[in-house]
């Protein structure tokens, strides 16, 4: 008997030492649908995304696969089946190219030896399903993020997937990108190949997906069609209550220019102009590669400054080091928290207390005991949920780990944040949370510049917004002005700068 | 039972060493009777003192994520300065300082190419290896240089309340690089640069300074090594220094820091000397051919990492 399904899991529990991350969940996927799954960070979305993609086992329960029951122990065995997942971290080998890593582990040989025309072939033929114009001998070093999600996408074909789970696929593409991606999941769907798509990103589910599940706390919540239900409904699910206006309000600002930034140029970033005043939530859009992560980065003195000037209340400031912008009262969220943020295996407290380190020294000693108590108060003021102090980072969700980087920045008292994707990968409840913590900090005469390609956050946060593209400003945006339209057109240019 | 579990993996990965010390010393204490006289374990501690003197530095330098494979070669070096030094002005405190000094800047050296050159650690002290081994045979022509100034002596040699001096010199040693360690805003940094390089950098901390201060502590440390080897043997030999690197890094390794850096205790490391040290002592109480000890060394190390490895990964999936 054929089932309506493609993949069926039934009564799914795992049980970890000390903790049910899935309790009895179900989950049907229909071919040739987008299914979304969404819940928080912790509600059991990747757990039960790597029990289908065979990277680990369930306790109990069964799947189904074209309605008869499968078992299968390693992804590749999955992949065999016809599931297979893209991680939201590559795995590309960069000095490979496009064809070896599409075929890796399952080269096509003959006598032995890697049979290189058919190789290009057949990579050329699923580049081409994929309407992609990269060459199967490219480097994938050479190629663009979002150039190598569709290489991904590619190798999942390549073994006849049936079912491909995304994780976050848009999390480093740009909005041309995604539509592209988007695009590519909607021929993917029309040839009956079922996705299961993972996303922070609500607007996105709404956009591609047919069906949506929720989860919360190991818990099947909630099947629905994405038709049937509304934005609300699906994040009071995810959170379990009622989330209030995601976006604090925003009150007037003062006039004192706290930064002037004159003809600034660096890496990616040509002759740029601008001022911030003082308790401000100054946004930086623009699509990914506009320059924007550099500016932060070239202001912060962690990237080289080729010419021009920055002024921190009316005194020119000379950055070469992320020590000295510390030391004149600028702080950097970086965007890339796992590389750039924290300090993986080492403990909460010794990641918040690292940028202010000389608060704690006395006589050259570390006061234990004060570092403690100003640990307690950022767990305590943001809201990090650990289980001590000396877990480690990397054990937090991205949350959490995410408010660790926040008071780790803030324990050195800047004056002027730059907050680099402060949101990237972080659920709904803790976004809100962060968001009332930037605008407290405003309240507290701080001034923030914030660098987001997340459009909704950027235009919810903003009091004024300037638009890169190319290195360049190429628009101011008043916030009585915003609209989604107006800054698309600006950032991908369709709009000629004034 | 899942609270035990966490109990023996938290023993096994951060206190393996002294675990694998207890199992040795009962297994050494049983087979070889005379093992366990306090003539006997003191010698071995004095035997072990020189290179579980360079493992301290070494620990230092693997923290942050680095190598130093010069050590022996500033061992060597140092101490034969130190005794060419003496024979010309029969200064045991001049002949210090000059070791002790030539130790450091070697370190400093080192650590300049890998901070300020951008140079990999390996390769760099792969290089000076080289440079201090050779440079040790030119200076000695090949010939020891004996050393014949008492209080100098006394280093290697002495006792102060019936310990042996390079048993004192080991313990204020490690209690200081303890203390560096869990108590200073540099001990702070070495784990987090081996932890996260750009994060670190990217939180306001001079990597570059950092990095060369540690690879200056492991030379110092060598130098000091130098020293009180020269010292304990009477003379400077050509040779002296080499083979050291390995026995610190592997005592280092047994003592469970993380060969990556960012993780790791420098106590254990001290245990991790003494694990190599009592095995070769244990073989030779029990007549084995001494050439079996390097290849049962070589055994010890393999099961501890594969050890290591287990409970990590069983610790991993726990959370």
């Amino acid at each position: 008997m054929k089932s309506e399904y493609i993949l069926e899991l039934r009564n799914i529990t795992k049980i970890f030492p000390g903790v049910k991350a899935l309790d009895n969940v179900h989950l049907e996927v229909k071919p040739g649908e987008v299914h979304a799954l969404c819940g928080e960070n912790g509600a059991g979305k990747s757990t039960l995304m790597k029990i289908i993609s065979g990277a680990q086992k369930a306790t109990s329960g069964d799947i189904y696969f074209e309605g008869k029951k499968v078992t299968y122990n390693t992804t590749k065995e999955a992949q065999n089946i016809g599931i297979s997942m893209i991680y939201q971290e590559f795995n590309l080998v960069p000095h490979l190219s496009v064809a070896e890593n599409i075929y890796m582990g399952k080269l096509p040989t003959k006598n032995g030896m890697v049979d290189w025309n058919k190789l290009y072939k057949s990579t050329q033929k699923i580049l081409e399903r994929l309407q992609l114009k990269i060459s199967p001998k490219t480097l994938v070093s050479n190629l663009t993020v979002g150039e190598m999600q569709m290489v991904e996408i590619s190798k999942c074909l390549s073994t006849d997937s049936k079912v491909i789970i995304m994780d976050e696929p848009t999390a480093a593409l740009t909005e041309q990108e995604i539509s592209t991606l988007f695009n590519i999941i909607k021929s993917l769907t029309s040839q009956g190949i079922a996705i299961i798509y993972i996303s922070h990103r609500m607007d996105e589910i709404f956009e591609i997906s047919d069906t949506i599940t929720v989860f919360r706390d190991g818990k099947h919540i909630k099947t629905m069609k994405t038709s049937d239900t509304n934005y609300d409904e699906v994040v009071s699910l995810m959170v379990g209550q009622n989330i209030e206006n995601l976006y604090p309000e925003r009150e007037k600002v003062s006039d004192e220019v706290v930064l002037k930034v004159e003809n600034l140029s660096g890496k990616n970033v040509h002759n740029v102009s601008f001022y911030l005043k003082k308790g401000e939530i100054l946004g930086i859009y623009g699509l990914m590669g506009a320059g924007n992560i550099e500016l932060s980065k070239i202001l912060y003195g962690a990237l080289h400054k080729e010419s021009g000037k920055v002024m921190v209340n009316g005194q020119e400031l000379h950055c070469t080091k992320p020590l000295e912008a510390i030391e004149k009262g600028i702080g950097l969220v970086p965007d890339d928290r796992k590389n750039e943020g924290l300090v993986l295996i080492r403990s909460v407290k010794e990641n918040i207390s690292l940028a202010s380190l000389k608060r704690i020294v006395r006589k050259g000693i570390l006061d234990r005991n004060a570092e403690k108590q100003a640990v307690k108060n950022s767990i305590n003021s943001m809201n990090i949920k650990v289980s001590s102090p000396e877990q480690l980072v990397g054990n937090l969700s991205g949350g959490n780990q995410q408010k660790v980087v926040l008071s780790k920045v803030l324990r050195a008292s800047p004056d002027i944040l730059i907050l680099d994707e402060p949101t990237r990968g972080v659920d709904v409840g803790a976004r809100a949370e962060i968001y009332q913590i930037i605008d407290i900090l405003t309240k507290q005469h701080k001034s923030i510049l914030l660098i987001s390609t997340d459009l909704t956050e950027i235009l919810g946060m903003s009091d004024r917004l300037l638009i890169m593209k190319e290195g360049k400003i190429v628009k101011e945006v008043l916030r009585k002005d915003f609209s989604q339209e107006l800054v698309i057109a600006y950032a991908s240019g369709g709009v000629k700068s004034e | 039972m899942n609270e035990t579990r966490k109990v023996v993996n938290r023993v096994m990965t951060q206190y393996r060493s002294f675990v694998i010390l207890a199992i040795i010393l009962i297994v050494a204490s049983v087979i070889a009777p005379n093992f366990l006289s306090f003539n006997n374990i003191t010698n071995v501690i004095r035997q072990v003192s020189i290179s579980a003197m360079l493992a301290c530095g070494m620990t230092f330098v693997i923290l942050t994520g680095g190598i130093d494979l010069s050590v022996g070669g500033i061992l060597g070096m140092s101490g034969a300065l130190s005794a060419g030094v003496l024979a010309a002005t029969n200064s045991a405190l001049l002949a210090v300082l000059v070791g002790q000094g030539f130790g450091l800047i070697c370190g400093i050296v080192n650590g300049l190419f890998i901070s300020y050159g951008d140079l990999p650690p390996f390769i760099v002290t792969l290089a000076t290896m080289s440079l201090f081994n050779g440079g040790l045979l030119l200076y000695t022509s090949g010939a020891p240089i004996t050393v014949g100034n008492d209080p100098y002596k006394f280093i290697g040699k002495g006792e102060l309340f019936g310990i042996p001096f390079p048993i004192i010199i080991l313990a204020v040693v490690y209690a200081i690089a303890f203390f560096i360690l869990s108590y200073t805003p540099f001990g702070r940094s070495v784990y987090s640069i081996g932890g996260n390089e750009e994060a670190t950098r990217l939180s306001g901390i001079n990597i570059k300074l950092n990095k060369t201060y540690v690879y200056a502590i492991s030379g110092l440390l060598s130098g000091l090594g130098g020293i009180v080897l020269t010292s304990r043997l009477g003379s400077a030999q050509p040779t002296a220094g080499q083979g050291y690197e390995l026995d610190a890094i592997a005592a280092v390794i047994l003592g469970g820091t993380s060969l990556s850096g960012g993780q790791g205790f420098v106590l254990p490391t001290v245990v991790g000397s003494m694990i190599l040290g009592i095995l070769t002592n244990v073989l030779t109480l029990l007549n084995v051919n001494p050439y079996v000890s390097n290849i049962l060394k070589g055994i010890v190390i393999l099961v501890a990492v594969i050890i290591d490895r287990k409970f990590k990964s069983l610790s991993a999936t726990a959370e």
